[in-house]
């Protein structure tokens, strides 16, 4: 076994802590990866049943967001995000997660303020930038196409 | 096995960009969530989103930038169907499903669990 000097170890220990990007990469990767495939099983499934297109993608967020709730709640969620960062984050699962987490977090200050409020601290941005964004760009998709009918 | 391996593929690139983003630039996930909604968005209205979710199915529409795509096509539809006025109801008639879930879901798992004591 080699010998480091105390310096040398703490140079290797603090180059290690300074680039954990290349870990955060690869798991954000895998594990985000690894959502979408169930999404497309999901997706798949669904439209064997004999599901519309859109149909299938409703049932397909539907399902995730209540499995990424589920997990939430049992505390499963935040084990796996702590390792897989966007990976979690990024899909649908991570909108379900942001409602849940601070819901539960501030069960404390009540039902109304607490819980109903709390929900959207983060999922209210998203969906306020997201309608927003999609009216702005529909009101100039509309007008480009010369404001056809009323 | 090409649509599994395909939304693998395509669904881990924009997790591996948001992280990249998380670790170079300290964007808080909050501010990652609110621009993949917008770039999905945007890049719908420019019609260089349906073809990605064509070729990479679930990658493209399970993460954030799927709801943006979701939003935009149903204002496109919309707008086909009602004029002006499907311009504001689009939207949210097409994420209808994903969006009541989303909040009776998480309204009815707050109340079930609690978070633990650290």
């Amino acid at each position: 076994m080699k010998n480091f000097s105390k310096k040398e170890y703490q140079r290797i220990v603090s180059q290690h802590e300074k680039s954990p990007w290349v870990k955060n990469l690869i798991w954000a990767f895998t594990v985000g990866g690894l959502i979408c495939v169930l999404g497309q099983f999901i997706l798949t499934t669904a439209k064997d049943m004999g599901l519309s297109k859109e149909d299938a993608g409703c049932v397909t967020s539907m399902t995730l967001i209540f499995l990424s709730g589920l997990f939430t709640g049992l505390g499963l969620f935040d084990r796996l995000a702590k390792r897989a960062g966007a990976g979690t984050i990024v899909p649908i699962t991570g909108f379900a997660n942001a409602i849940v987490s601070p819901a539960m977090e501030f069960k404390n200050e009540g039902f109304i303020l607490g819980v109903g409020a709390k929900m959207f601290v983060i999922a209210g941005p998203v969906i306020v930038y997201g309608i927003s964004s999609s009216i702005i760009c529909g009101l100039i998709y509309y007008l480009l196409k010369g404001g056809a009918p009323l | 096995m090409m649509p599994y391996l395909n939304a693998f593929l395509f669904g881990g690139f924009l997790c591996a960009v948001a992280q990249l983003l998380i670790d170079f630039t300290k964007m808080t996930p909050a501010r990652i969530l609110v621009l993949y909604v917008t770039t999905g968005v945007v890049l719908t209205f420019l019609g260089l989103y349906n073809p990605l979710v064509e070729l990479f199915g679930a990658g493209a529409t399970v993460p954030l930038t799927g709801f943006g795509n979701a939003l935009a096509n149903g204002v496109i539809k919309g707008i086909g169907e009602k004029g002006l006025l499907g311009v504001i109801s689009g939207g949210l008639t097409a994420c209808a499903a994903g969006i009541s879930a989303a909040i009776f879901f998480g309204y009815l798992f707050a109340l079930l669990f609690s978070s633990k004591e650290k």
